[in-house]
């Protein structure tokens, strides 16, 4: 009896001490530091306001008809209401907006991918988009449904830049030596990331259709791997204060972080002015975001902006 | 001998799971993220207050305007600056002391530095937040009382230093830029309050306590004056119905408060129970209270909405954040409300010897 009892704590020290190891390390890996932590390297600003007052009048209107940004959402039938909210509120503001799907779903129109897996669905869908629409959008915007996304902050931050380099820009991790854009703040890739991807995708040693032996490596970082085989690295998207423009929480959540860390500076410590994602909204969130962006205002604030976008046609809430 | 060591083996087993998955869960209890869910705050009765808090009592802040002025070097505030010259609000917060840390100081950390003036309004005073003491008791049932006796000081003391006299609670946001374009159009020489106009019981209705109500100094001179004179009466548990039956007495106009094209400023609740469709349900007493025709969805509320109540902290910054900071770059909104007929002129006036692009039509 007493030596059963024994062997038992020994193996709940064995237990606690193995579950401890392991969470210290994901978190040292993953790097849960200061959010304005400065990665080595690869951070992508917006243009500068003095060379926005050197452009023309008639340069800015082009300029912001220039944008093209095609936005590829992927769904799961489970996602249906989430699916529900993006389609009546952010993605009216894309180019062009397609939900991609594991499979058909009555309710709502979208493209199937016939399959279940995320990486499968994120390739087909970047080939289906390249191929399709190559000519017609310069900007592939990648998103879940559970992301809040505004175009207009993410064609500023795109402003002025040469989209004939490759651009894979987003929320960057770091994993060992794999800086990666997190699908959870949507992925940007220019039209010429979007061609090396594709010419990369039939190559199963670049572009594995499994990546991962011993347990499945996210899609997201599978993209990463896939892309810096064509020489396309991830960037991380910041402000001129090096605030980080795409997010992976929801604003409610960033500020209950900064009540807690920077409780004289809340609004200040919390996102970007600029800000371009969220993520981990509810449906309900959703129609809040659209309303509290793109209506809600205090009166007398003039902005002299470089671009202008114009509200979609057959729209109500923004 | 075999069976028992196979035992201590298994018993060792299971005690590794067993330690691993305490472990787990106390890890992930320490490191873990709270959901983002906001409470439903969906009181049965319009004049429900606020049940007593249960601890959010750990959060604090103040904001510092100038911290972050780089990312507003575009942003140009003239507007602004002229309506808070021109339009002087007296801002009065209705708070207790057990509510000053709770809730008053993220409204003295947000919206409140706005108003020309802003005054704490408790049952007892405190110098340090600083608290105006009124020298009453705290409770649902003091809330009129309370009432007359803050605009009563604020008559007393300050009926000089502005034109308007809004009263908020500490779980009220109020958009002060908002509010002056509103005020900007009407005279505070004439007797008016504008607010959430509800209809019962008041004939020319009344203005919902929570969604904040505003008095022109006309219309606050005879309320004080109305308890000298006996006029109007001193005691009721329902503070914002008494204020309405004693300005209609007194002949102070209750005002429409909203936009030029029908849609509310004043919210009795946040954003989120107004967008939404079906989240007010439709035995609500809300629908019948309304003295416009309720409307839930995108056209429930104003791009120049001035208020929203039951706010808690976290909603209090994320407003703020949503209101002063977000926007969507280059973005041409729908809704171009037209600027005071005289401020405008007064800007054009002092642009005319400057060289300065200013976008007049993009408020």
């Amino acid at each position: 009896m007493f030596s059963e009892s024994s062997s038992f704590l020994k193996g709940m020290m064995l237990g606690s001490i193995f579950c401890a190891l392991i969470t210290m390390l994901g978190h040292i890996r993953i790097g849960h530091g200061n959010r304005m932590h400065h990665h080595e390297h690869h951070h992508l600003q917006p243009i500068n306001k003095e060379d926005i007052l050197k452009i023309s009048k008639d340069e800015r209107m082009e300029l912001s008809k220039s944008f093209r940004v095609y936005c590829i959402i992927l769904v799961k039938p489970k996602d249906v209401s989430l699916w529900a909210a993006v389609k009546e509120t952010w993605t009216k503001h894309c180019d062009k907006a397609e939900f991609f799907s594991s499979e058909n779903v009555k309710v709502f129109e979208s493209i199937n991918m016939e399959t279940d897996d995320m990486w499968m669905m994120m390739r087909k869908a970047y080939e289906y988009a390249f191929d399709k629409y190559k000519e017609q959008y310069n900007w592939f915007f990648l998103a879940r449904p559970t992301t809040f996304a505004i175009i207009e902050n993410l064609k500023y931050f795109l402003f002025k830049k040469d989209q004939s380099r490759p651009f894979y820009l987003g929320h960057t991790i770091k994993s060992g030596d794999l800086e990666y854009v997190s699908m959870e703040g949507g992925i940007v890739l220019s039209i010429e990331s979007m061609k090396r991807l594709n010419s990369l995708l039939s190559v199963p040693e670049k572009c594995p259709e499994q990546g991962g032996m011993i347990w499945k490596i996210s899609e997201d970082k599978q993209l990463a791997v896939c892309l810096k085989y064509a020489g396309v690295f991830a960037e991380n998207a910041e402000d001129s204060e090096g605030k980080y423009v795409f997010n992976t929480k929801s604003v409610g959540l960033y500020i209950k972080e900064a009540m807690n860390n920077q409780p004289q500076q809340v609004v200040e410590g919390c996102c970007s002015d600029m800000a371009v994602t969220f993520n981990g909204l509810t449906p309900n969130q959703m129609h809040v975001m659209m309303y509290g962006v793109y209506r809600l205002r205090a009166f007398g604030h003039i902005f002299n902006d470089a671009l202008v976008f114009l509200p979609p046609n057959g729209s109500n809430n923004d | 001998m075999a069976s028992k060591s196979w035992l201590n083996f298994l018993t060792f087993f299971c005690g590794s799971l067993f330690g691993y998955f305490i472990c787990s869960q106390l890890f992930s209890i320490f490191l873990g993220e709270q959901g983002d869910t906001q409470p439903s705050i969906l009181h049965n009765d319009p004049h429900a207050r606020h049940s007593d808090d249960s601890g959010h009592g750990h959060l604090e802040g103040q904001m510092d305007f100038n911290a972050d002025v780089s990312q507003h070097t575009d942003e140009n505030t003239d507007v602004s600056k002229k309506l808070y010259q021109k339009v002087k609000i007296l801002c009065w917060v209705m708070t207790g002391p057990q509510n000053l840390e709770k809730k008053a100081k993220h409204v003295k950390a947000t919206w409140a530095q706005r108003c020309n003036k802003v005054l704490f309004m408790s049952s007892e005073e405190n110098i340090d937040f600083p608290a105006v003491g009124l020298k009453t008791k705290e409770g649902r049932d003091q809330l009129y009382w309370k009432t007359i006796k803050a605009f009563q000081y604020v008559h007393d003391h300050y009926l000089d230093d502005a034109d308007w006299f809004m009263k908020a609670d500490d779980d009220t946001y109020v958009v002060l830029d908002n509010l002056r374009w509103l005020l900007s159009k009407h005279d505070p020489e004439k007797p008016i309050y504008f607010g959430r106009r509800f209809k019962p019981y008041v004939k020319q209705g009344y203005m919902s306590g929570g969604a904040g109500y505003v008095l022109s100094k006309e219309a606050l001179k005879r309320f004080v004056d109305a308890f000298k004179t006996d006029k109007c009466t001193h005691s009721s548990s329902i503070e914002d119905l008494a204020l309405g039956r004693c300005m209609e007495i007194l002949n102070v106009e209750a005002g429409d408060s909203r936009d030029t094209t029908g849609k509310e400023t004043f919210h009795p609740f946040v954003p989120e129970h107004h967008l939404i469709r079906g989240y007010l349900p439709k035995t609500f007493w809300y629908w019948n209270y309304n003295y416009y025709p309720p409307v839930e969805g995108p056209g429930c509320c104003s791009d120049l909405a001035v208020s929203f109540h039951y706010v808690d902290p976290t909603t209090m910054y994320e407003l703020e954040y949503l209101i002063y900071h977000l926007r969507p770059y280059g973005y041409l909104y729908r809704y171009q409300p037209a600027l005071p007929a005289n401020i405008g002129k007064e800007i054009s006036e002092a642009y005319k010897n400057e060289d300065q692009k200013v976008k007049l039509g993009n408020p």
